[in-house]
């Protein structure tokens, strides 16, 4: 009954941050159940020659379910896998990342299952052997404490929340080619991906995200934002305040807030927007908030951790220099 | 071709939420209540696919509580043609819901059946998926544009640096978020209509809830910001504060 399942996620065959994230957080619930993480992989062949890294976060086994038409997501399929892998253990919980494909995921395993889920959790415990998790509703105006009435508890946690700690375990991997996948049933086919080019990073997943609104003017402006990311370096991502990305001056799925994403980095940059509630939704779990904005009544600085009042195409140059700066003596 | 559309009363987003007395749920007094927004995109969806084929039947799918009516009445006021309402409590067990939800989609033979992406209220985002996956049909999730073809749809959906493009058959389920499907507003002879267009009610076969909300709290304050100065000579500041300060950077 106590042991976990983590179920973590690659991209072209390689293993994503949030999987350390989710078998770390999962070795935090196993020692609360007494049991031990096993985490599933499911990807195309030779995926196992990876299992090693995720043994360091905690997981004392490593499922591969290896099998090429499952070298890419394919709803689905995963699905019937992570249930069938369920089924096949004793698990007290099962953990997804809340990121794009745990939360496409999640609900058709629960489906399969007949299990209740709790989605993007953002702190977890276990009491008397029982799995209790703390997740935001209504848009983070208000947080939720959760119990399960049924087992094992199906549950994603939220992107940059649980921090990946090294917990060494053994990490064996144990490779197997899933039974009865049928992509010919999925009744959904990938036709084309068309690239943006827009950042390669997910703003959701990202850990610092600098987040540009109507206050930037117009979209032959981002390239001030787009200097101040690239100098805090790979783990950034640029978002956008939906009034940015109504003008069309942005692709919404840069949009952070109520109908857009919702982010928890640990560094979060607000310039040229205004604080609007339904933008707060979607950024006011971050861990530090910096504000930018020419006025110093707007409401951004009130959730803002650090505000500089000012004409932001003064400010962010500044900014993105000193970072350099910072940055270059290290 | 028809079309239904499922869709959930939630609190305004603007809305100001207060706890209630029990410690586990809101206080609904002075809560204006509204269509949940990305259900809002869905219906729009539905109703430019109607208007473009000129033939068909948009129907809204709702569980809830009798107050829910006034909601599909809003959506009926957008052009729907009727509305079903399941009676029963939409908690935050979405599983529960959506067994509700497709145990009358079952006998409703629709080609499409659109859902938001996600309640502006529990913020589960589970139902869509998990009804398609309990009524065996292929789903689509967080779309942002699609175009109905024959016998299949293409749908768009915005993914990390770029979009992807997928097909999928029909009969299947979509849940849209925001792209090109600006919510129309109902005209002063669409909120009449509304008043005389069918609303089923019925009592909800679903299943028990198993999640339970043992407390809701107000979000931790955050400690009191401050502001680091004006312009750009603060930045150097700022950028220190940022290391030694926050330990951020
Ligand atoms: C149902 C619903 C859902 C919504 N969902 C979202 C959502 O997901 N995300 C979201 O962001 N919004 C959402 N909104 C919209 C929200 O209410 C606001 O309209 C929006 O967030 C405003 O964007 P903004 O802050 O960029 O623009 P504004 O409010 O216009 O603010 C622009 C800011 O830029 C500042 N500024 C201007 N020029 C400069 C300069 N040169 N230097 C520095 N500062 C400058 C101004 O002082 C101002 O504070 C939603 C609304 C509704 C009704
Ligand atoms: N009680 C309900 N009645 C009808 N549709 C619902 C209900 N609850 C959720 N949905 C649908 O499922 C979507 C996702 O909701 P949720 O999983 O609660 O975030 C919503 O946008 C609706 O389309």
């Amino acid at each position: 009954m106590g042991d976990v399942l983590a179920v973590v996620e690659q991209r072209e065959g390689t293993i994503r941050g949030i999987s350390n994230e989710v078998v770390s957080a999962a070795a935090g619930v196993a020692a609360g159940l007494g049991g031990s993480v096993h985490a599933l992989l499911v990807g195309g062949t030779g995926m196992s020659s990876q299992a090693a890294v995720l043994g360091r976060f905690g997981a004392e086994k490593v499922r591969v379910a290896e099998m090429d038409a499952l070298s890419g997501y394919h709803p689905q399929g995963y699905a019937q896998v992570v249930a069938d892998a369920v089924r096949s253990g004793d698990y007290g919980a099962v953990m997804f990342g809340a990121t794009a494909q745990g939360k496409d995921l999640a609900p058709r395993v629960a489906a399969l299952l007949d299990l209740p889920l709790a989605s993007d959790v953002t702190s977890l415990e276990v009491e008397d052997g029982s799995v209790v998790a703390e997740r935001p509703v209504f848009a983070g105006k208000a947080f939720s404490t959760i119990t399960f009435q049924a087992s094992p508890a199906l549950l994603s946690i939220r992107p940059n929340v649980f921090q990946a700690e090294e917990a060494p375990a053994e990490g064996t991997a144990e490779p197997y080619a899933p039974d009865g996948v049928d992509p010919s049933s999925w009744g959904v086919r990938v036709m084309e991906f068309q690239a943006t080019g827009s950042g390669a990073k997910d703003v959701a997943e990202a850990s610092i995200v600098v987040s540009g609104g109507r206050g930037m003017k117009g979209p032959e402006n981002w390239g001030v934002l787009e200097e101040l990311r690239d100098a805090l370096g790979s783990d950034a991502a640029l978002g956008a305040s939906r009034a940015a990305v109504d003008a069309d001056w942005r692709p919404h799925s840069e949009q952070v807030g109520q109908t857009g994403k919702t982010v928890a980095p640990k560094l979060y940059f607000a310039v040229g927007i205004s604080g609007a509630i339904q933008h707060m939704a979607g950024m006011r779990t971050s861990g530090t908030i910096v504000a930018v904005n020419k006025d110093p009544d707007a409401p951004i600085f009130q959730v803002a951790d650090y505000g500089i009042v000012g004409d932001l195409f003064d400010v962010v140059p500044a900014l993105a220099e000193e970072i350099r700066a910072l940055k270059a003596g290290d | 071709m028809n079309i239904v559309v499922c869709v959930k009363r939630t609190p305004d987003t603007e809305t100001r939420i207060r706890l209630g007395e029990d410690g586990a749920s809101i206080d609904p007094s002075g809560v204006k209540f509204i269509i949940s927004p990305y259900d809002e995109f869905a219906i729009e969806a539905a109703l430019q696919v109607k208007e473009a084929a000129g033939e068909g039947e948009v129907v809204l799918l709702s569980m809830g509580n009798d107050e829910t009516q006034e909601t599909l009445r809003q959506g009926l006021a957008m052009g729907a043609d009727r509305a079903v309402l399941l009676k029963g409590e939409s908690g935050v067990d979405g599983l529960a819901v959506a067994k509700a939800l497709s145990a009358e989609l079952e006998g409703m033979e629709s080609s499409l059946i659109l859902f938001g992406m996600k309640g502006a209220d529990m913020d589960q985002q589970q139902v869509g998926p998990m009804a398609a996956t309990l009524l065996g049909l292929p789903c689509v999730t967080g779309v942002s544009g699609f175009e109905m073809g024959d016998g299949k749809v293409t749908c768009r959906r915005e993914v990390e640096g770029g979009t992807e493009v997928l097909e999928m058959d029909l009969p299947g389920v979509i849940t849209l978020t925001k792209g090109k499907f600006e919510p129309r507003y109902a005209s002063l002879k669409g909120i009449m209509a509304a008043k005389r267009k069918p609303l089923d009610q019925k009592e909800a076969q679903g299943g028990e809830s198993r999640l339970v909300i043992r407390k809701l709290a107000y979000p931790p304050e955050r400690p009191a910001g401050r502001i680091v100065g004006e312009g750009a000579e603060v930045a150097g500041e700022l950028v220190r504060l940022l290391r030694e300060e926050a330990k951020a950077l």
